[in-house]
């Protein structure tokens, strides 16, 4: 007997139950066909204009640093301010994703944009956010060509491009728009949901920024 | 790895005479318990989403075979493998299968429990396969040769000195004139020393927070990023985990995700929460090429429809052990085994047999701080309690508990007799306890009175008390 049977097995003589039985099988196909939705905390449900406000002030709190830009075009500068300011070189990492494509990168002289997924030797990544989530000041990535997942975790700083109107109040709501875009039940194969800077505490508990992913992570939310 | 839980009692008289261990454990104190109650402050839903998660689970483990066949469908569908693990010896088998097939000299592994639980390490090592702890924590212990004492905080039985010490000693490539004083050097170098061993693994393993039955996805949740590295850079990854971490859909993940971080770190949300379903889509410029999956039962199954069943809603939060008076005292290596503290001890007897570890149910004063906090609603107490039936019912325990127990419950049936015991030796206890009120040794009872004086009891019983107290409130009444 395969080791599959042999747990499913086991599993429906603990429970009792019955593989042929359609009640259940029902049940089950009702619920990943209509996911019910949950509880959605009071400050994942705040309206518009408060939203980006909320978002910015959960993403600050836990120690990411956020810059709002009037419209597309002002990216590329916030992006050289950024690195200026925190001495780096004028070099970023970035994928092939249409919306960062499309800003006047040309504009910043000084600027180097290296094209593709991260060789674990760029300082500085830039990628674009599918979503953001107020309710926890979370960005939402997407891996692909677009925006590889390599630009996440291996630059020492991240900088991670926002539309004000990709801002959800909450997971559920982004949720929804993955299942939109891909098809029910279907994934890229990476989601990932990142909420401020890499950390740790596993040194006397001590919170320390910076442990393997990117030691800092900015966010420039484009309110146009 | 091997079993020490048979000596609870010699483990934790060593835990509590061991100064640097006993600094160490004033961090989660001092530190656990405050984060947690201001997370969950700060949202008012708490309760209401702690109700949520436990109906959840309850819902997928009463439906588990189907979410699995699901579960399974999916994740085949997206590219993957599963692999169905009946026994721990099943999964360390089809892990280091896997690792052989694609020619693996190194594994990275992301933090994960289970992978302890099965002695994954162990095994690949003993076949030539060199295994890489990459969560700081775990990179520590490892560096030691050691097992986690926290499920969430493995080496916070350390303090700094005894880590750049360990760093000293292994990273002896790097100038010996080097600072390491601070945590933040020590963070710096492991960071440095890891991010080489990233790149050159052969096979990234990981464990996995949730499985989605909706999408065939695995989620982890982590702070570090480590777990990340470890499942996008190598060209294989391996995921290792448990049948009860099914839940239904994304939606259900989310709800118990906003109960998680609260209950274990007091974060809203861990820095990192990652969806990974199968290998790289043709256009994927990054990402593994191949998708496993080793879905373990080890015992879990045989706890479905029993007493126990309960156990399996755990989401490995840590919030029972970081407010438990027990794991306070001693830490989590006196527990003997891989999960210490509360959900350990009612963990641990169901994976490895109450005969072995039956002192760890009874290492508890039913305080019922554990399953106050528990993000979902486990009873830990009372499965505490079915455990020391069990223990009673096989004969497990000592002659002389056993005989206690029954001396004990003799006079419990017999309220007359009870009566005039209590009646007898209370005013005897009272007038022995002296002016102090206290009593300083007593027959029977030198476990007790060896580290601390007994407080004697007041002169006259509960009942007496009680019985003059409400005779005073009837006569007040009229």
């Amino acid at each position: 007997m395969s080791g599959r049977e042999a747990i499913l097995g086991k599993v429906r003589r603990a429970l009792g139950v019955d593989a042929e039985d359609g009640a259940r099988g029902d049940t089950v196909e009702k619920r990943l066909g209509r996911p019910p939705e949950g509880i959605i905390p009071e400050r994942g449900q705040v309206a518009d204009a408060r939203r980006v406000k909320s978002f910015c002030a959960e993403a600050e709190a836990v120690h990411a640093t956020v810059k709002k830009v009037k419209d597309h075009s002002a990216v590329p500068a916030a992006v050289a301010a950024y690195l200026r300011s925190k001495n780096l070189p004028a070099e970023i990492r970035m994928g092939a994703d249409r919306r960062l494509a499309a800003m006047p990168w040309t504009k910043q002289k000084a600027l180097t944009v290296r094209p593709g997924p991260s060789d674990g030797d760029d300082l500085t990544g830039v990628s674009h956010a599918y979503a953001g989530i107020a309710e926890t000041g979370t960005v939402v990535l997407l891996s692909g060509t677009d925006n590889p997942t390599t630009i996440n975790f291996l630059p020492e700083h991240h900088i991670v491009v926002v539309e004000a109107k990709d801002i959800a109040g909450n997971l559920e709501t982004v949720i929804s728009k993955v299942r939109r875009k891909y098809g029910r039940g279907e994934m890229p194969r990476t989601l990932n949901m990142i909420t401020g800077p890499s950390r740790s505490g596993d040194i006397e508990q001590k919170l320390l920024l910076g442990a393997h992913g990117p030691r800092s992570l900015h966010l420039i939310v484009v309110e146009g | 790895m091997e079993i020490k839980s048979p000596t609870f009692k010699q483990n934790s008289h060593d835990a509590l005479a061991n100064e640097q261990l006993q600094k160490a454990l004033g961090n989660v104190r001092s530190g656990f318990i405050d984060k947690r109650r201001k997370a969950a402050d700060r949202l008012p839903e708490f309760d209401a989403l702690r109700d949520e998660a436990k109906r959840i689970k309850d819902h997928a483990l009463a439906h588990l075979d189907l979410y699995l066949e699901a579960y399974e469908r999916k994740v085949t569908a997206s590219g993957g493998h599963v692999h169905w693990a009946e026994t721990a010896e099943d999964a360390r088998r089809i892990v280091l299968d896997i690792c052989r097939a694609s020619g693996a000299r190194t594994v990275t592994k992301g933090k994960s429990m289970i992978t302890e639980e099965i002695a994954l390490n162990d095994h690949l090592e003993k076949n030539g396969i060199r295994a890489v702890e990459t969560d700081l924590g775990e990179y520590i212990i490892q560096l030691r040769g050691e097992h986690p004492s926290h499920i969430i905080a493995p080496a916070v039985h350390l303090n700094k000195e005894q880590v750049e010490s360990d760093f000293r000693r292994v990273h002896d490539h790097l100038p010996v004139a080097r600072d390491l004083s601070e945590p933040e050097s020590l963070l710096n170098e492991a960071r440095m020393v890891l991010r080489k061993e990233y790149v050159t693994a052969d096979v990234g393993i990981t464990g996995a927070n949730f499985l989605v039955a909706e999408t065939g996805s695995s989620i982890i949740v982590t702070n570090e990023g480590n777990g990340d590295l470890t499942q996008i850079l190598p060209k294989v990854h391996v995921v290792v985990a448990s049948i009860e971490k099914i839940v239904p859909t994304l939606e259900d993940a989310s709800q118990i995700l906003r109960v998680l971080a609260r209950s274990a770190t007091g974060q809203d949300m861990s820095v990192y929460t990652t969806v990974s379903t199968g290998p790289r889509r043709k256009s994927d410029p990054d990402g593994p090429q191949e998708y496993h999956v080793v879905l373990l039962d080890n015992g879990r199954s045989s706890m479905l429809g029993t007493e126990f069943q309960d156990m399996l809603r755990c989401i490995r939060c840590g919030a029972c052990m970081n407010h438990c008076p027990v794991y306070h005292a001693v830490g989590g290596h006196a527990y003997g085994w891989v999960y210490p503290g509360p959900m350990g001890a009612v963990l641990t007897p169901s994976l490895i047999g109450v005969d072995k570890s039956g002192h760890l149910p009874n290492a508890s004063t039913f305080c019922g701080r554990c399953e106050s906090v528990c993000p979902m609603r486990i009873p830990l107490p009372k499965m505490m309690r079915h455990w020391r039936e069990r223990e009673f019912e096989r004969r497990l325990n000592p002659f002389s508990q056993r005989f206690g127990l029954k001396f004990w419950a003799f006079f419990a049936r017999r309220p007359g007799l009870y009566k005039l015991g209590t009646g007898l030796t209370t005013p005897l206890l009272s007038l022995l306890g002296g002016r102090k009120k206290r009593l300083r040794r007593l027959p029977f009872a030198s476990g007790w009175t060896r580290f601390r004086d007994l407080p004697a009891p007041e002169s006259r019983t509960f009942m007496q008390q009680w019985r003059d107290r409400e005779t005073q409130k009837q006569e007040a009444h009229r």
